[in-house]
């Protein structure tokens, strides 16, 4: 078997320690808090967005007393609806989805960063504590126009 | 026997002693014509690169034929594919002549003709890019549509590459039925590490290219699987960035002990954490795409899992060039805890070159760590904190090691040497990197946490307050990169001069002359499990990983898949 020095093991024990340590709290934080990254497993047409539910009417809709569903078509190089308003303290989901190419749904600043990819739904939980006009941005290039393709989101006081 | 001597079948033309058979003069031809590829790659690249952090701060326009976008994608490609590619190959040709000997006649041969192929697909490339028929930047992401030839090209630069590789494999090959039941040398050993990877990952992208992209740009099919063809780019993706990082691997495991005067550290273990490359490298591609849909979490947070484990050999790494450190000061005589920091040789531009290289990785791979953190990376994916993140990893700590090495492996090729003027220029350019790094990459990082999103021209997204923040205060100032960006150009046209020095100027080397030596330390072998140069157990594993991480997702997108895109021509 290879040799180890000594403090090669303290080092490396040390260091694979930490390793697990890092993963058990990314770990716990995803699947017993459920903090995970957007994602979500729903599929679509990409050439029937606007006539499939919910896309058939992107906007904001109020599921229950604090929830909010959000839903977003993207397209190069836009969102739809542009005008969103949503409550401060409620639980927003977004949904997402594109009608042509991959573009991003970026709110900066938040822990809202979604890819958009044609032919899947993502979905996003966030709350806004601060009321506020918050930029939403497309970071994943998608043409010449690319930097334009923005909008806001508005957080008002419930 | 020519196995053992510093100056190898490719020592300088003047030299009598040298084996100067045909073979050695052709491999020694075809590492300087790589190595001449590799910088006309970052003349461009440097170059797109000062445009860019020009236009981010809209101190220049382009004239209607070019747009930022086509600049981006030749920057990238020009700096992240070309020059690195071509680079390694001129190192590891280079390095298996001198440990291996020299090349037969059909692996002199095969190694030319990949060369042709891989530098004919590149060019080929450049001009779909520049023509305007394939503005999707260099991960060309479906449904975006370039013309069928920018796959073709892209495909002919992969096969040009495999068939260098399988020479190099052969010619090691041949050497092991020689040398039976013998370890082999270090640094073939490590080649072949970053050859087995580096194929295995790219049959990732070559699979997506010949099935899916130039079936659907050619018109043959209507549409493409979205979702799986990002997936089998990350497939290759992610381990590309460690056939970048490998090379650089190998010159600090076997040059700078050398440089130092001393051995490697611990054979067995050098040899272990490049086994852990070729495992740990290709089934974490996922951990690209932890913030879209269409792949279940469980497999998202193992990939990530998997991800985590490149952090133990880079331990080990750590350690054995710390301890390589260590040892070689106290031979010369160092006391104290640090007193080795002191009898280091910093005059030395071929190991100080190497070692702020080093020192740029310690906080590169503490960003890797924070991007692959599952949740984590929704804050900073496609922020420039990523490119800040990749600036500082292959941008320097391996970019630099290239540098470092390119001080004597051209020295070498042409049999010239490193003058003292030179190398006051190589410490003015290794120094201004280092400046012009710092400032760029603190930027980018700063900049990428406030939202800043990366391969983006400007924009004031209608003067939003969050864009104030990006022109305001010093990191988190895009003026600040630009100022980095500006001293990294200045430093890479010196660059330029100290190569075309080294090729056509520098006075010829004499025997001796340390500058113009491969460095290769001595490894002790005699320790080495043999069953440490089993490749089919490597590669067994590495195949295990790969279908328990991959298997379940691909197939998932497949069978379950949502109707396919149509193309865009977004441009």
């Amino acid at each position: 078997m290879m040799h180890l020095h000594k403090f090669e093991k303290i080092w490396l024990i040390f260091g694979i320690a930490m390793l697990t340590v890092f993963l058990g709290i990314v770990g716990v934080q995803a699947f017993a808090q459920g903090q995970t990254p957007a994602g979500g497993m729903k599929k679509i047409d990409p050439e029937k967005v606007d006539v499939t539910a919910p896309f058939d009417n992107p906007g904001v809709h109020q599921i229950d007393d604090d929830t909010y569903e959000v839903v977003i078509k993207a397209m190069a190089y836009g969102y739809e609806p542009s005008e969103i308003k949503v409550p401060a303290g409620k639980e927003i989901i977004f949904k997402v989805t594109s009608k042509d190419v991959i573009h991003s749904f970026t709110i900066p600043r938040t822990k809202v960063n979604m890819m958009v990819v044609p032919g899947q739904v993502n979905e996003k939980s966030y709350t806004f504590r601060d009321p506020g006009t918050y930029l939403i941005l497309c970071n994943e290039y998608c043409g010449t126009g690319h930097h334009f393709m923005h909008t806001e989101i508005e957080v008002v006081e419930e | 026997m020519i196995l053992h001597s510093d100056r190898g079948p490719l020592a300088g033309r003047h030299t009598s002693s040298a084996v100067a058979g045909t073979a050695a003069a052709s491999e020694r031809k075809l590492a300087l014509w790589n190595i001449g590829f590799a910088y006309t790659a970052f003349l461009v690249g440097t170059l797109c690169g000062l445009i860019q952090v020009f236009m981010r701060n809209e101190m220049i326009q382009l004239p209607v034929w070019l747009d930022y976008y086509q600049v981006l994608t030749v920057h990238g490609v020009t700096l992240a594919l070309v020059y690195t590619t071509f680079f390694i190959y001129a190192f590891l040709i280079t390095g298996m002549s001198r440990s291996l000997g020299s090349f037969g006649p059909k692996v002199a041969r095969w190694s030319w003709i990949g060369f042709f192929v891989a530098a004919a697909g590149t060019v080929w490339a450049t001009i779909e890019i520049l023509s305007g028929r394939a503005s999707v930047l260099y991960t060309f992401y479906a449904p975006l549509k370039a013309s069928g030839w920018f796959y073709v090209s892209l495909a002919l630069l992969i096969i040009g590459t495999w068939i260098i590789s399988f020479s190099l494999i052969a010619h090691y090959v041949k050497w092991r039925k020689a040398n039976p039941g013998v370890m082999s040398p270090l640094f073939a050993f490590m080649t072949i590490s970053t050859l087995i990877m580096w194929i295995i990952a790219c049959l990732g992208v070559v699979a997506a290219v010949v099935f899916m992209y130039i079936p659907w740009a050619f018109g043959w099919v209507d549409t493409i699987n979205v979702e799986l063809s990002r997936t089998l780019f990350w497939f290759f993706g992610h381990p590309l960035v460690y056939f970048w990082l490998l090379p650089a691997y190998m010159a600090w495991y076997l040059v700078v002990p050398k440089l130092l005067g001393t051995r490697v550290f611990s054979d067995s273990l050098a040899r272990l954490s490049f086994l852990l490359f070729i495992l740990f490298s290709i089934p974490v591609g996922l951990h690209h795409q932890l913030t879209e849909p269409g792949v279940a979490d469980f497999w998202k947070f193992l990939q990530v899992t998997l991800t985590f484990m490149v952090v133990i050999p880079t331990l080990m790494t750590a350690f054995s060039l710390f301890a390589t450190f260590e040892i070689s000061g106290r031979q010369k005589g160092a006391k104290g805890l640090f007193g080795w920091v002191g009898k280091l040789p910093w005059h030395d531009i071929r190991f100080t070159s190497l070692f702020i290289a080093m020192v740029f990785f310690i906080p590169g791979g503490a960003g890797g760590i924070i991007n692959t953190s599952f949740q984590l990376n929704e804050l900073v994916h496609n922020t420039l904190w990523v490119v800040g993140h990749f600036h500082i990893t292959v941008g320097t700590p391996v970019a630099m090691t290239f540098m470092g090495i390119s001080f004597w492996l051209i020295p070498y090729l042409t049999g010239r040497t490193l003058t003292k003027t030179t190398k006051k220029l190589a410490f003015v350019q290794i120094i201004s990197w280092s400046v012009g790094m710092l400032f760029m990459s603190t930027a980018q990082h700063v900049l990428g946490l406030l939202g800043a999103p990366r391969r983006t021209q400007h924009s004031n997204y209608s003067d939003h307050p969050t864009v104030l923040g990006w022109f305001d205060g010093f990191f988190s100032n895009t003026s600040t990169l630009a100022l980095g960006g500006i001293i990294l150009f200045f430093s890479a046209m010196l660059l330029m001069v100290i190569v075309f020095r080294l090729w056509l100027i520098e006075p010829r080397s004499e025997e001796g002359d340390l500058y113009a030596e491969f460095p290769i330390a001595e490894s002790d072998a005699s320790a080495t499990p043999r069953w440490l140069e089993n490749w089919w157990i490597w590669i067994g594993i590495a195949v295990a990983l790969i279908l328990l991480a991959y298997t379940f997702p691909i197939t998932h997108m497949i069978q379950d898949a949502p109707p396919g895109s149509k193309g865009f021509i977004n441009w």
